[in-house]
């Protein structure tokens, strides 16, 4: 390597770099569409919540939550199936409705409502004790920590009709 | 024969150097049970290896009928314990010996930690090690899902609440996991599938080739 010219970049350093360059460029090549595919499932948009009927009248509905049984059609990627979901139901004060997940915030067991006699007219989970208060707030103290989902809803010719189940903040 | 056999190949390909560098070594006295009973405790790297060996096989055979798919996975590994000859043998080695494993690699990790083997120059071998662990458990975790049960399925759900808790990135680690937002179901199962079967045991093969080379450069560590 000539010192007097600055800069000069040698025959092995420029084949360095050339290979280096290609190399590089292979390598990216046979990745990125696999890194693509990999992560299809976090770029795909977010369903739509379509509503659907409950078949349960909303005149039917009191202050005290009632157990409503309902079912979507669900697509899981090329398998399509009819899943049955539940949510708790009852007329607030307001006259407002609001439809709760049973589903625990803790760790996804089943909710039930006022089925503990230790703990009436709470929500209870079975599965490791927790509670939540009527209108779905977690109690402090117990395993889950956040209040339970609760439904979109709609009504229509009075048939109660739900939508996707939205997590809710910490009150 | 045999010997005529390996004359034939080791004069045009010389292996013996290779198989010498592998195999042929002493074993020192203080890791020897032979001399000191209590130098047991330096077969659990070993006899995690063994049961590593056996995982893998046992597998590699598992996947001649078993079927990543929600449809038939059940009906596959119900079939193929109840059906096929020696069935049972099969799956109850990759069952029980996924947690004796995890045992043998826990009574591995005492034996180092204990005796201060993790110690200069040896701190990259212990790194290596706990990667070995996280990979173990990772495999753990993603074949239990896979005969699509009630346990499994229920255990994945757990599994994949507690990835959505990581701060900031749960979410999408969540989604990444199991293939969809919400659903526990076909593609969380041939993903499971695709990292129980190929990812992590490609990771693991490289990890314990680091964890054999580093073993054979720098030695067992000495008496206590
Ligand atoms: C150290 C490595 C491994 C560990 C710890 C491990 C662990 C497990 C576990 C816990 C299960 C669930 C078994 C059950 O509940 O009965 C499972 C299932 C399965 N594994 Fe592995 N595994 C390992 C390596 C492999 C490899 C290398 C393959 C294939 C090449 C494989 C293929 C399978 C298959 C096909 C099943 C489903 C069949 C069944 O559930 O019985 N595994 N594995
Ligand atoms: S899952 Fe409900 S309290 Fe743990």
């Amino acid at each position: 390597m000539s010192q007097d010219k600055k800069n000069q970049v040698s025959r092995r350093q420029f084949l360095n770099y050339t290979l280096t360059g290609v190399g590089g460029f292979m390598a990216a090549g046979m990745l990125a569409p696999m890194v693509r595919f990999a992560i299809d499932p976090v770029l795909q948009p977010k369903a739509q919540g379509d509503y659907v009927s409950t078949g349960k009248s909303v005149d039917e509905l009191t202050s005290e939550p009632q157990r409503v049984d309902f079912t979507i059609r669900q697509v899981d990627a090329w398998y399509e199936s009819d899943v049955s979901k539940v949510a708790w139901v009852y007329k607030q004060e307001d006259g407002s409705i609001l439809a709760l997940s049973p589903t625990c915030t803790h760790l996804g067991c089943f909710v039930g409502w006022n089925d503990n006699e230790n703990y009436p007219n709470m929500f209870y989970c079975p599965c490791h004790d927790g509670l939540y208060e009527k209108s779905g707030k977690n109690v402090p103290g117990t395993p889950p920590t956040a209040p339970l989902a609760a439904f979109e809803h709609d009504v229509k010719d009075g048939i109660l009709y739900l939508g996707k189940a939205i997590p809710r903040e910490e009150a | 024969m045999i010997r005529k056999i390996y004359d034939w190949i080791d004069e045009r390909v010389d292996i013996t150097p290779i198989w010498r560098d592998i195999a042929d070594h002493e074993v020192p006295e203080h890791v020897n049970p032979a001399h000191h009973f209590s130098a047991f405790v330096y077969c659990f790297g070993g006899l995690t290896f063994f049961v590593t060996v056996i995982q893998i096989l046992s597998g590699m055979f598992l996947t001649m009928y078993y079927v990543p798919d929600i449809e038939n996975a059940w009906n596959s590994v119900f079939y193929l314990q109840q059906e096929v000859a020696h069935g049972q043998i099969v799956r109850g080695m990759h069952h029980w010996g996924a947690s004796v494993v995890i045992v043998m690699l826990f009574l591995h990790t005492l034996r180092v930690f204990f005796q201060g083997a993790y110690k200069k120059p040896r701190e990259l071998n212990w790194v290596v090690g706990v990667l070995i662990f996280f990979v173990m458990l990772g495999l753990g975790l993603t074949g239990y899902l896979l005969p699509w049960d009630n346990k499994a399925y229920f255990a994945t759900q757990v599994t994949i609440d507690i990835a959505e808790s990581v701060p900031y990135i749960g979410d999408y680690l969540k989604t990444l996991l199991a293939g969809d937002p919400e659903i526990v179901g076909a593609q969380t199962l041939t993903r499971f599938f695709a990292i129980h079967v190929f990812f992590l045991p490609a990771a693991l093969f490289g990890l314990l080739a680091a964890h054999f080379i580093m073993i054979r450069r720098q030695g067992i560590s000495g008496p206590l």
